[in-house]
Protein backbone atom coordinates (compact mmCIF):
# COMPACT_ATOMS: atom_id res chain seq x y z
CA UNK A 1 0.00 0.00 0.00
CA UNK A 2 1.08 3.58 -0.57
CA UNK A 3 2.87 5.28 2.25
CA UNK A 4 3.53 8.66 0.61
CA UNK A 5 1.21 11.43 1.79
CA UNK A 6 -1.81 12.16 -0.39
CA UNK A 7 -2.60 15.80 0.39
CA UNK A 8 -6.19 15.72 -0.87
CA UNK A 9 -6.88 12.78 1.44
CA UNK A 10 -5.04 14.36 4.35
CA UNK A 11 -6.81 17.72 3.88
CA UNK A 12 -10.30 16.17 3.95
CA UNK A 13 -9.29 13.99 6.88
CA UNK A 14 -7.98 16.88 8.98
CA UNK A 15 -11.02 19.01 8.07
CA UNK A 16 -13.50 16.45 9.40
CA UNK A 17 -11.38 15.79 12.45
CA UNK A 18 -11.39 19.51 13.24
CA UNK A 19 -15.17 19.62 12.77
CA UNK A 20 -15.86 16.90 15.34
CA UNK A 21 -13.39 18.45 17.76
CA UNK A 22 -15.39 21.68 17.71
CA UNK A 23 -18.60 19.68 18.10
CA UNK A 24 -17.11 17.78 21.05
CA UNK A 25 -16.46 20.98 22.97
CA UNK A 26 -19.72 22.62 21.91
CA UNK A 27 -21.65 19.52 23.08
CA UNK A 28 -21.50 20.79 26.68
CA UNK A 29 -24.10 23.39 25.64
CA UNK A 30 -26.23 20.99 23.65
CA UNK A 31 -29.59 20.49 25.43
CA UNK A 32 -27.91 22.38 28.24
CA UNK A 33 -29.04 21.46 31.74
CA UNK A 34 -28.89 23.85 34.70
CA UNK A 35 -25.64 22.12 35.66
CA UNK A 36 -23.48 19.36 34.18
CA UNK A 37 -22.11 18.60 37.64
CA UNK A 38 -23.82 15.25 38.35
CA UNK A 39 -23.42 11.74 36.99
CA UNK A 40 -26.94 11.85 35.54
CA UNK A 41 -25.91 14.79 33.38
CA UNK A 42 -22.19 14.18 32.72
CA UNK A 43 -22.36 10.39 32.57
CA UNK A 44 -25.82 9.81 31.09
CA UNK A 45 -26.58 13.02 29.19
CA UNK A 46 -29.55 13.71 31.47
CA UNK A 47 -31.31 10.40 30.59
CA UNK A 48 -33.25 12.23 27.93
CA UNK A 49 -31.97 10.72 24.69
CA UNK A 50 -34.91 9.86 22.46
CA UNK A 51 -35.18 7.25 19.74
CA UNK A 52 -32.95 8.89 17.14
CA UNK A 53 -30.18 10.11 19.41
CA UNK A 54 -30.06 6.67 21.03
CA UNK A 55 -29.98 5.03 17.62
CA UNK A 56 -26.97 7.08 16.56
CA UNK A 57 -25.25 6.76 19.95
CA UNK A 58 -25.64 3.00 20.41
CA UNK A 59 -24.98 2.37 16.71
CA UNK A 60 -21.92 4.57 17.03
CA UNK A 61 -20.45 2.84 20.04
CA UNK A 62 -21.45 -0.76 19.33
CA UNK A 63 -20.20 -0.86 15.72
CA UNK A 64 -16.74 0.48 16.45
CA UNK A 65 -13.81 1.55 14.27
CA UNK A 66 -12.09 -1.64 15.20
CA UNK A 67 -15.10 -3.56 13.84
CA UNK A 68 -14.82 -1.70 10.55
CA UNK A 69 -11.16 -2.74 10.27
CA UNK A 70 -11.15 -6.17 11.91
CA UNK A 71 -14.29 -7.85 10.54
CA UNK A 72 -13.28 -7.46 6.86
CA UNK A 73 -9.71 -8.40 7.87
CA UNK A 74 -10.92 -11.66 9.42
CA UNK A 75 -13.14 -12.41 6.41
CA UNK A 76 -10.17 -11.69 4.12
CA UNK A 77 -8.07 -14.14 6.11
CA UNK A 78 -10.46 -17.02 6.83
CA UNK A 79 -13.64 -16.50 4.78
CA UNK A 80 -17.09 -17.63 5.95
CA UNK A 81 -16.01 -18.14 9.57
CA UNK A 82 -15.36 -14.39 9.90
CA UNK A 83 -19.04 -13.76 9.18
CA UNK A 84 -20.10 -14.91 12.68
CA UNK A 85 -20.33 -11.18 13.41
CA UNK A 86 -23.47 -11.11 11.24
CA UNK A 87 -25.65 -13.63 13.15
CA UNK A 88 -24.17 -12.17 16.36
CA UNK A 89 -25.35 -8.64 15.59
CA UNK A 90 -28.79 -9.90 14.50
CA UNK A 91 -29.69 -12.11 17.47
CA UNK A 92 -28.45 -9.51 19.93
CA UNK A 93 -31.55 -7.36 19.30
CA UNK A 94 -34.35 -9.71 20.38
CA UNK A 95 -32.30 -10.05 23.59
CA UNK A 96 -32.08 -6.26 23.94
CA UNK A 97 -35.83 -6.00 23.30
CA UNK A 98 -36.67 -8.57 25.96
CA UNK A 99 -34.19 -7.60 28.70
CA UNK A 100 -33.02 -4.01 28.46
CA UNK A 101 -36.35 -2.19 29.04
CA UNK A 102 -36.55 -3.90 32.45
CA UNK A 103 -32.98 -2.86 33.27
CA UNK A 104 -33.72 0.72 32.22
CA UNK A 105 -36.85 0.83 34.39
CA UNK A 106 -34.99 -0.47 37.44
CA UNK A 107 -32.26 2.13 36.92
CA UNK A 108 -34.58 5.06 36.24
CA UNK A 109 -36.86 4.31 39.17
CA UNK A 110 -34.05 4.46 41.71
CA UNK A 111 -31.55 6.72 39.96
CA UNK A 112 -28.97 4.03 39.16
CA UNK A 113 -26.19 4.77 36.70
CA UNK A 114 -24.57 1.34 36.25
CA UNK A 115 -25.59 -2.33 36.10
CA UNK A 116 -23.88 -3.16 39.44
CA UNK A 117 -25.95 -0.34 41.00
CA UNK A 118 -29.07 -2.25 39.99
CA UNK A 119 -27.69 -5.55 41.27
CA UNK A 120 -26.67 -3.98 44.59
CA UNK A 121 -30.12 -2.45 45.04
CA UNK A 122 -31.62 -5.92 44.67
CA UNK A 123 -29.28 -7.88 46.92
CA UNK A 124 -27.60 -5.28 49.18
CA UNK A 125 -24.33 -7.23 49.10
CA UNK A 126 -21.18 -5.29 48.22
CA UNK A 127 -18.86 -8.12 47.04
CA UNK A 128 -21.23 -9.01 44.18
CA UNK A 129 -21.52 -5.37 43.15
CA UNK A 130 -17.75 -4.96 43.20
CA UNK A 131 -17.18 -8.14 41.18
CA UNK A 132 -19.50 -6.97 38.40
CA UNK A 133 -18.10 -3.44 38.39
CA UNK A 134 -14.47 -4.58 38.34
CA UNK A 135 -15.23 -7.02 35.51
CA UNK A 136 -16.78 -4.18 33.52
CA UNK A 137 -13.76 -1.93 33.96
CA UNK A 138 -11.11 -4.52 33.07
CA UNK A 139 -13.13 -5.78 30.08
CA UNK A 140 -13.49 -2.23 28.76
CA UNK A 141 -9.85 -1.13 29.00
CA UNK A 142 -8.54 -3.37 26.17
CA UNK A 143 -11.62 -2.48 24.11
CA UNK A 144 -10.57 1.19 24.26
CA UNK A 145 -7.04 0.15 23.33
CA UNK A 146 -8.38 -1.60 20.22
CA UNK A 147 -10.06 1.61 19.09
CA UNK A 148 -6.57 3.10 19.09
CA UNK A 149 -5.39 0.21 16.93
CA UNK A 150 -8.17 1.06 14.45
CA UNK A 151 -7.19 4.71 14.45
CA UNK A 152 -3.48 3.90 14.10
CA UNK A 153 -4.26 1.77 11.03
CA UNK A 154 -5.77 4.69 9.12
CA UNK A 155 -3.07 7.12 10.32
CA UNK A 156 -0.47 4.74 8.92
CA UNK A 157 -2.39 4.45 5.63
CA UNK A 158 -2.53 8.25 5.39
CA UNK A 159 1.25 8.31 5.63
CA UNK A 160 1.31 9.89 9.10
CA UNK A 161 4.28 8.16 10.65
CA UNK A 162 5.02 7.73 14.32
CA UNK A 163 2.84 7.79 17.40
CA UNK A 164 2.37 11.54 17.72
CA UNK A 165 -0.87 11.78 15.62
CA UNK A 166 -2.43 9.09 17.80
CA UNK A 167 -1.42 10.86 21.01
CA UNK A 168 -2.76 14.21 19.75
CA UNK A 169 -6.10 12.70 18.66
CA UNK A 170 -6.50 10.98 21.98
CA UNK A 171 -5.61 13.99 24.09
CA UNK A 172 -8.21 16.06 22.23
CA UNK A 173 -10.77 13.31 22.80
CA UNK A 174 -9.89 13.11 26.49
CA UNK A 175 -10.29 16.85 26.99
CA UNK A 176 -13.70 17.22 25.38
CA UNK A 177 -15.04 14.07 27.03
CA UNK A 178 -13.87 15.54 30.32
CA UNK A 179 -15.75 18.78 29.76
CA UNK A 180 -18.89 17.62 27.89
CA UNK A 181 -19.42 14.05 29.16
CA UNK A 182 -21.75 11.75 27.23
CA UNK A 183 -23.15 14.66 25.24
CA UNK A 184 -19.88 14.81 23.24
CA UNK A 185 -19.92 11.28 21.77
CA UNK A 186 -23.73 11.47 21.35
CA UNK A 187 -23.40 14.55 19.18
CA UNK A 188 -20.33 13.32 17.28
CA UNK A 189 -22.06 9.97 16.66
CA UNK A 190 -24.41 11.73 14.22
CA UNK A 191 -21.47 12.78 12.05
CA UNK A 192 -19.59 9.50 12.48
CA UNK A 193 -22.50 7.23 11.60
CA UNK A 194 -23.60 9.24 8.56
CA UNK A 195 -20.01 9.25 7.30
CA UNK A 196 -19.61 5.49 7.84
CA UNK A 197 -22.92 4.83 6.02
CA UNK A 198 -21.78 6.95 3.06
CA UNK A 199 -18.33 5.33 2.93
CA UNK A 200 -19.62 1.75 3.15
CA UNK A 201 -22.53 2.23 0.76
CA UNK A 202 -20.18 3.84 -1.78
CA UNK A 203 -17.76 0.96 -1.31
CA UNK A 204 -20.29 -1.84 -1.77
CA UNK A 205 -21.95 -0.06 -4.70
CA UNK A 206 -18.83 1.06 -6.57
CA UNK A 207 -16.17 -1.53 -5.83
CA UNK A 208 -17.94 -4.64 -7.24
CA UNK A 209 -18.64 -2.82 -10.52
CA UNK A 210 -14.90 -2.09 -10.80
CA UNK A 211 -14.09 -5.70 -10.00
CA UNK A 212 -16.67 -7.39 -12.27
CA UNK A 213 -19.70 -7.79 -9.99
CA UNK A 214 -20.40 -9.76 -6.81
CA UNK A 215 -20.19 -13.10 -8.63
CA UNK A 216 -16.61 -12.27 -9.62
CA UNK A 217 -15.80 -11.05 -6.09
CA UNK A 218 -16.93 -14.34 -4.53
CA UNK A 219 -15.17 -16.37 -7.24
CA UNK A 220 -11.89 -14.48 -6.70
CA UNK A 221 -12.09 -15.06 -2.95
CA UNK A 222 -12.88 -18.74 -3.51
CA UNK A 223 -9.83 -19.30 -5.71
CA UNK A 224 -7.62 -17.34 -3.28
CA UNK A 225 -8.70 -19.63 -0.41
CA UNK A 226 -8.13 -22.73 -2.56
CA UNK A 227 -4.67 -21.52 -3.56
CA UNK A 228 -3.87 -20.84 0.09
CA UNK A 229 -5.29 -24.19 1.21
CA UNK A 230 -7.20 -22.72 4.16
CA UNK A 231 -10.40 -20.77 4.66
CA UNK A 232 -13.32 -20.86 2.27
CA UNK A 233 -16.64 -19.40 1.18
CA UNK A 234 -18.47 -21.98 3.28
CA UNK A 235 -17.86 -23.35 6.76
CA UNK A 236 -16.18 -26.70 7.35
CA UNK A 237 -18.42 -29.01 9.41
CA UNK A 238 -15.97 -28.67 12.31
CA UNK A 239 -16.70 -24.92 12.33
CA UNK A 240 -20.49 -25.21 12.75
CA UNK A 241 -20.56 -25.25 16.54
CA UNK A 242 -17.76 -22.67 16.95
CA UNK A 243 -19.59 -20.34 14.52
CA UNK A 244 -22.94 -20.64 16.31
CA UNK A 245 -21.55 -20.45 19.85
CA UNK A 246 -19.33 -17.46 19.06
CA UNK A 247 -22.40 -15.68 17.65
CA UNK A 248 -24.57 -16.57 20.65
CA UNK A 249 -21.92 -15.87 23.29
CA UNK A 250 -20.98 -12.53 21.74
CA UNK A 251 -24.66 -11.54 21.49
CA UNK A 252 -25.27 -12.31 25.17
CA UNK A 253 -22.11 -10.44 26.19
CA UNK A 254 -22.57 -7.37 23.97
CA UNK A 255 -25.00 -5.49 26.20
CA UNK A 256 -23.19 -6.33 29.42
CA UNK A 257 -20.32 -3.99 28.49
CA UNK A 258 -20.40 -0.63 30.28
CA UNK A 259 -20.40 1.34 27.01
CA UNK A 260 -23.47 -0.33 25.52
CA UNK A 261 -25.26 -0.17 28.90
CA UNK A 262 -24.46 3.54 29.13
CA UNK A 263 -26.42 3.99 25.89
CA UNK A 264 -29.30 2.03 27.41
CA UNK A 265 -29.36 3.97 30.70
CA UNK A 266 -29.15 7.30 28.83
CA UNK A 267 -32.38 6.55 26.92
CA UNK A 268 -35.44 8.64 27.65
CA UNK A 269 -37.79 5.68 28.14
CA UNK A 270 -38.11 1.90 28.03
CA UNK A 271 -39.95 2.34 24.78
CA UNK A 272 -36.98 4.19 23.27
CA UNK A 273 -35.03 0.96 23.82
CA UNK A 274 -37.72 -1.25 22.27
CA UNK A 275 -37.89 0.97 19.20
CA UNK A 276 -34.12 0.83 18.92
CA UNK A 277 -34.14 -2.95 19.04
CA UNK A 278 -36.19 -2.69 15.85
CA UNK A 279 -34.15 0.12 14.24
CA UNK A 280 -30.56 -0.81 15.16
CA UNK A 281 -30.35 -3.83 12.79
CA UNK A 282 -29.88 -1.27 10.01
CA UNK A 283 -26.28 -1.10 11.25
CA UNK A 284 -26.05 -4.88 11.01
CA UNK A 285 -26.91 -4.66 7.32
CA UNK A 286 -24.07 -2.18 7.00
CA UNK A 287 -21.75 -4.56 8.87
CA UNK A 288 -22.73 -7.49 6.64
CA UNK A 289 -21.93 -5.48 3.53
CA UNK A 290 -18.75 -4.18 5.10
CA UNK A 291 -17.58 -7.73 5.83
CA UNK A 292 -17.69 -8.38 2.08
CA UNK A 293 -14.85 -5.86 1.68
CA UNK A 294 -12.65 -8.75 2.82
CA UNK A 295 -13.57 -10.68 -0.35
CA UNK A 296 -13.22 -7.57 -2.48
CA UNK A 297 -9.65 -7.42 -1.20
CA UNK A 298 -9.03 -10.75 -2.92
CA UNK A 299 -10.78 -9.63 -6.11
CA UNK A 300 -8.61 -6.49 -6.20
CA UNK A 301 -5.49 -8.68 -5.71
CA UNK A 302 -4.33 -6.65 -2.74
CA UNK A 303 -1.03 -7.63 -1.25
CA UNK A 304 -1.03 -6.61 2.40
CA UNK A 305 1.44 -7.54 5.10
CA UNK A 306 -1.13 -7.09 7.89
CA UNK A 307 -4.74 -8.23 7.36
CA UNK A 308 -5.92 -5.08 9.15
CA UNK A 309 -4.66 -3.06 6.17
CA UNK A 310 -7.23 -4.61 3.78
CA UNK A 311 -9.91 -1.93 4.22
CA UNK A 312 -7.60 1.11 3.99
CA UNK A 313 -5.70 -0.42 1.06
CA UNK A 314 -8.93 -1.20 -0.81
CA UNK A 315 -10.11 2.40 -0.50
CA UNK A 316 -6.71 3.73 -1.59
CA UNK A 317 -6.59 1.52 -4.67
CA UNK A 318 -10.14 2.14 -5.85
CA UNK A 319 -11.15 5.66 -4.79
CA UNK A 320 -9.87 9.20 -5.47
CA UNK A 321 -7.81 10.88 -2.76
CA UNK A 322 -10.51 13.15 -1.36
CA UNK A 323 -12.89 10.20 -0.81
CA UNK A 324 -10.09 8.18 0.79
CA UNK A 325 -9.66 11.05 3.25
CA UNK A 326 -13.42 11.05 3.91
CA UNK A 327 -13.57 7.29 4.51
CA UNK A 328 -10.49 7.32 6.75
CA UNK A 329 -11.93 10.22 8.74
CA UNK A 330 -15.11 8.15 9.17
CA UNK A 331 -13.05 5.29 10.62
CA UNK A 332 -10.96 7.51 12.90
CA UNK A 333 -14.02 9.37 14.19
CA UNK A 334 -15.60 5.94 14.49
CA UNK A 335 -12.88 5.19 17.04
CA UNK A 336 -13.50 8.37 19.04
CA UNK A 337 -17.19 7.77 19.77
CA UNK A 338 -16.83 4.30 21.34
CA UNK A 339 -13.59 5.26 23.10
CA UNK A 340 -15.40 8.22 24.71
CA UNK A 341 -18.47 6.19 25.73
CA UNK A 342 -16.31 3.33 27.02
CA UNK A 343 -14.26 5.65 29.21
CA UNK A 344 -17.45 7.29 30.52
CA UNK A 345 -18.99 3.87 31.25
CA UNK A 346 -15.85 2.76 33.10
CA UNK A 347 -15.71 6.08 34.97
CA UNK A 348 -19.35 5.71 36.06
CA UNK A 349 -18.54 2.22 37.41
CA UNK A 350 -15.49 3.44 39.29
CA UNK A 351 -17.41 6.34 40.83
CA UNK A 352 -20.61 4.54 41.77
CA UNK A 353 -19.35 1.10 42.69
CA UNK A 354 -15.90 1.80 44.09
CA UNK A 355 -15.48 5.45 45.14
CA UNK A 356 -18.90 5.84 46.71
CA UNK A 357 -19.05 2.62 48.77
CA UNK A 358 -15.37 2.41 49.78
CA UNK A 359 -13.87 5.91 49.74
CA UNK A 360 -16.50 8.53 50.36
CA UNK A 361 -20.02 7.39 51.15
CA UNK A 362 -21.32 10.94 51.46
CA UNK A 363 -20.05 12.10 48.08
CA UNK A 364 -22.31 14.79 46.59
CA UNK A 365 -23.70 14.60 43.02
CA UNK A 366 -21.23 17.32 42.14
CA UNK A 367 -18.39 15.34 43.71
CA UNK A 368 -19.45 12.19 41.81
CA UNK A 369 -19.16 14.03 38.52
CA UNK A 370 -15.70 15.30 39.48
CA UNK A 371 -14.46 11.82 40.38
CA UNK A 372 -15.90 10.36 37.16
CA UNK A 373 -14.30 13.03 34.98
CA UNK A 374 -10.86 12.29 36.40
CA UNK A 375 -11.47 8.52 36.18
CA UNK A 376 -12.35 8.90 32.48
CA UNK A 377 -8.99 10.61 31.91
CA UNK A 378 -7.09 7.89 33.79
CA UNK A 379 -8.84 5.12 31.83
CA UNK A 380 -7.96 6.74 28.50
CA UNK A 381 -4.35 7.40 29.44
CA UNK A 382 -4.09 3.76 30.56
CA UNK A 383 -5.37 2.52 27.20
CA UNK A 384 -2.99 4.84 25.36
CA UNK A 385 -0.01 3.58 27.37
CA UNK A 386 -0.99 -0.04 26.68
CA UNK A 387 -0.90 0.66 22.95
CA UNK A 388 2.29 2.73 23.01
CA UNK A 389 4.31 0.52 25.35
CA UNK A 390 3.07 -3.04 24.85
CA UNK A 391 2.75 -5.16 21.69
CA UNK A 392 -0.67 -4.98 19.97
CA UNK A 393 -1.02 -8.72 20.60
CA UNK A 394 -1.41 -7.93 24.31
CA UNK A 395 -4.46 -5.71 23.75
CA UNK A 396 -6.00 -8.27 21.37
CA UNK A 397 -5.52 -11.09 23.89
CA UNK A 398 -6.97 -8.99 26.71
CA UNK A 399 -9.93 -8.04 24.52
CA UNK A 400 -10.62 -11.72 23.88
CA UNK A 401 -10.43 -12.48 27.60
CA UNK A 402 -12.58 -9.38 28.24
CA UNK A 403 -15.39 -10.93 26.19
CA UNK A 404 -15.20 -14.13 28.27
CA UNK A 405 -15.15 -12.09 31.49
CA UNK A 406 -18.02 -9.72 30.74
CA UNK A 407 -20.24 -12.68 29.81
CA UNK A 408 -19.85 -13.93 33.40
CA UNK A 409 -21.72 -10.87 34.70
CA UNK A 410 -24.84 -11.86 32.75
CA UNK A 411 -26.42 -14.23 35.35
CA UNK A 412 -26.21 -11.66 38.18
CA UNK A 413 -27.87 -8.95 36.07
CA UNK A 414 -30.54 -11.21 34.57
CA UNK A 415 -31.38 -12.89 37.88
CA UNK A 416 -31.56 -9.54 39.68
CA UNK A 417 -34.07 -8.31 37.11
CA UNK A 418 -36.27 -11.32 36.54
CA UNK A 419 -35.67 -14.16 39.01
CA UNK A 420 -34.28 -12.86 42.31
CA UNK A 421 -34.45 -16.27 44.02
CA UNK A 422 -30.70 -17.07 44.08
CA UNK A 423 -28.75 -15.69 47.01
CA UNK A 424 -26.16 -13.02 46.26
CA UNK A 425 -23.45 -15.38 47.50
CA UNK A 426 -24.60 -17.99 44.96
CA UNK A 427 -24.38 -15.43 42.13
CA UNK A 428 -20.96 -14.40 43.39
CA UNK A 429 -19.79 -18.03 43.45
CA UNK A 430 -21.06 -18.46 39.90
CA UNK A 431 -19.21 -15.35 38.77
CA UNK A 432 -16.03 -16.57 40.47
CA UNK A 433 -16.22 -20.02 38.88
CA UNK A 434 -17.09 -18.60 35.44
CA UNK A 435 -14.38 -15.95 35.57
CA UNK A 436 -11.75 -18.35 36.85
CA UNK A 437 -12.56 -21.26 34.56
CA UNK A 438 -12.98 -19.03 31.49
CA UNK A 439 -9.63 -17.35 32.10
CA UNK A 440 -7.90 -20.65 32.78
CA UNK A 441 -9.32 -22.42 29.70
CA UNK A 442 -8.63 -19.49 27.36
CA UNK A 443 -5.03 -19.11 28.55
CA UNK A 444 -4.39 -22.87 28.62
CA UNK A 445 -5.54 -22.98 24.97
CA UNK A 446 -3.03 -20.26 24.07
CA UNK A 447 -5.50 -17.35 24.40
CA UNK A 448 -7.89 -18.76 21.83
CA UNK A 449 -11.67 -18.21 21.93
CA UNK A 450 -12.52 -21.90 21.42
CA UNK A 451 -12.24 -24.81 23.81
CA UNK A 452 -12.82 -28.50 23.11
CA UNK A 453 -14.65 -30.60 25.67
CA UNK A 454 -14.78 -34.37 25.34
CA UNK A 455 -18.24 -35.72 26.19
CA UNK A 456 -18.17 -39.49 26.02
CA UNK A 457 -16.77 -40.51 22.66
CA UNK A 458 -17.46 -37.20 20.96
CA UNK A 459 -15.70 -33.87 21.39
CA UNK A 460 -17.43 -30.50 21.18
CA UNK A 461 -15.50 -27.36 20.32
CA UNK A 462 -17.34 -24.21 21.34
CA UNK A 463 -16.81 -20.62 22.50
CA UNK A 464 -14.88 -20.66 25.78
CA UNK A 465 -17.01 -17.85 27.23
CA UNK A 466 -20.12 -19.99 26.80
CA UNK A 467 -18.51 -23.02 28.49
CA UNK A 468 -17.60 -20.74 31.40
CA UNK A 469 -21.15 -19.36 31.46
CA UNK A 470 -22.52 -22.91 31.75
CA UNK A 471 -20.26 -23.55 34.76
CA UNK A 472 -21.28 -20.15 36.14
CA UNK A 473 -25.04 -20.82 35.96
CA UNK A 474 -24.55 -24.40 37.17
CA UNK A 475 -22.71 -23.08 40.23
CA UNK A 476 -25.47 -20.52 40.93
CA UNK A 477 -28.10 -23.27 40.89
CA UNK A 478 -26.10 -25.73 43.01
CA UNK A 479 -25.06 -23.15 45.62
CA UNK A 480 -28.59 -21.76 45.86
CA UNK A 481 -30.02 -25.23 46.46
CA UNK A 482 -27.27 -26.02 48.97
CA UNK A 483 -27.94 -22.82 50.93
CA UNK A 484 -31.67 -23.49 51.01
CA UNK A 485 -31.20 -27.07 52.16
CA UNK A 486 -28.59 -26.24 54.79
CA UNK A 487 -30.09 -23.13 56.32
CA UNK A 488 -32.71 -23.75 59.01
CA UNK A 489 -36.19 -22.47 58.21
CA UNK A 490 -36.80 -18.83 59.05
CA UNK A 491 -33.13 -17.86 58.89
CA UNK A 492 -32.96 -16.92 55.23
CA UNK A 493 -31.61 -13.45 55.96
CA UNK A 494 -27.94 -14.10 55.10
CA UNK A 495 -26.72 -12.99 51.66
CA UNK B 1 -61.55 -5.35 29.49
CA UNK B 2 -59.04 -5.69 26.67
CA UNK B 3 -57.47 -9.12 26.33
CA UNK B 4 -53.71 -9.16 26.87
CA UNK B 5 -51.71 -10.94 24.15
CA UNK B 6 -50.15 -14.20 25.31
CA UNK B 7 -46.56 -13.40 26.45
CA UNK B 8 -45.40 -16.90 25.52
CA UNK B 9 -46.19 -16.22 21.87
CA UNK B 10 -44.35 -12.90 22.10
CA UNK B 11 -41.31 -14.72 23.54
CA UNK B 12 -41.54 -17.34 20.79
CA UNK B 13 -41.50 -14.62 18.14
CA UNK B 14 -38.27 -13.27 19.61
CA UNK B 15 -36.67 -16.73 19.68
CA UNK B 16 -37.28 -17.52 16.00
CA UNK B 17 -34.17 -15.64 14.76
CA UNK B 18 -32.02 -17.70 17.15
CA UNK B 19 -33.35 -20.90 15.58
CA UNK B 20 -32.89 -19.58 12.07
CA UNK B 21 -29.31 -18.42 12.57
CA UNK B 22 -27.83 -20.85 15.08
CA UNK B 23 -28.71 -24.01 13.10
CA UNK B 24 -25.69 -23.52 10.87
CA UNK B 25 -26.05 -26.71 8.72
CA UNK B 26 -29.38 -25.30 7.50
CA UNK B 27 -27.65 -22.66 5.44
CA UNK B 28 -24.06 -23.71 4.91
CA UNK B 29 -24.43 -24.15 1.16
CA UNK B 30 -23.51 -22.40 -2.06
CA UNK B 31 -26.81 -22.80 -3.93
CA UNK B 32 -29.25 -21.31 -4.68
CA UNK B 33 -27.37 -18.13 -5.48
CA UNK B 34 -28.92 -14.67 -5.84
CA UNK B 35 -27.11 -11.84 -7.68
CA UNK B 36 -23.83 -13.69 -7.31
CA UNK B 37 -24.30 -14.15 -3.53
CA UNK B 38 -23.97 -17.77 -2.35
CA UNK B 39 -26.89 -19.00 -0.18
CA UNK B 40 -24.80 -18.79 3.02
CA UNK B 41 -24.51 -15.03 2.62
CA UNK B 42 -27.94 -13.93 1.42
CA UNK B 43 -29.71 -16.24 3.84
CA UNK B 44 -28.03 -14.56 6.82
CA UNK B 45 -28.54 -11.08 5.38
CA UNK B 46 -32.22 -11.94 4.85
CA UNK B 47 -32.55 -12.56 8.59
CA UNK B 48 -31.97 -8.86 9.22
CA UNK B 49 -35.36 -7.75 7.77
CA UNK B 50 -37.01 -10.93 9.12
CA UNK B 51 -35.78 -10.19 12.65
CA UNK B 52 -36.90 -6.58 12.35
CA UNK B 53 -40.34 -7.78 11.29
CA UNK B 54 -40.62 -10.31 14.13
CA UNK B 55 -39.44 -7.75 16.70
CA UNK B 56 -41.92 -5.23 15.35
CA UNK B 57 -44.76 -7.74 15.75
CA UNK B 58 -43.55 -8.40 19.30
CA UNK B 59 -43.49 -4.63 19.87
CA UNK B 60 -47.11 -4.37 18.85
CA UNK B 61 -47.99 -7.07 21.36
CA UNK B 62 -46.40 -5.52 24.47
CA UNK B 63 -47.58 -2.54 26.48
CA UNK B 64 -45.31 0.37 25.86
CA UNK B 65 -46.84 3.20 27.78
CA UNK B 66 -44.55 2.44 30.74
CA UNK B 67 -42.62 5.40 32.04
CA UNK B 68 -40.90 3.41 34.79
Amino acid sequence: MTTSIDFAALGVFVGFFALVTVMGFWAARWRQPASLASLDEWGLGGRRFGTWITWFLVGGDFYTAYTVIAVPALVYAVGAYGFFALPYTIIVYPFVFAVMPALWRAAKREGHVTAPDVVYAKYRWRPLELAIAATGVIATMPYIALQLVGMATVFKALGLAGELPLVIAFVILAVYTYSSGLRAPALIAFVKDIMIYIAVIAAVAVIPSKLGGYGAVFAAADSAFQAKGSGGLLLAPSQFVPYATLALGSALAAFMYPHTLTGIFASASANTIRKNAILLPAYTLLLGLLALLGYMGHAAHLNVTNNNDVVPALFQVLFPGWFVGFAFAAIAIGALVPAAVMSIGAANLFTRNFWKPYVNQDVSPDGEARVAKIASLVVKVGALLVILLLPTRFALDLQLLGGVWILQTLPAVIFALFLPWPKASALFSGWLVGFGSGTYLAIADGVKPLHTVAIGASAITAYTGLWALLLNVGTVVVVTIAIRLLSPKGQAGAP
Amino acid sequence: MERQPNPLITAALLLIPYAGLLCVPLYNSRDPQILGFPFFYWYQLLWIPLTVLLTWVAYRRVRHDDQY
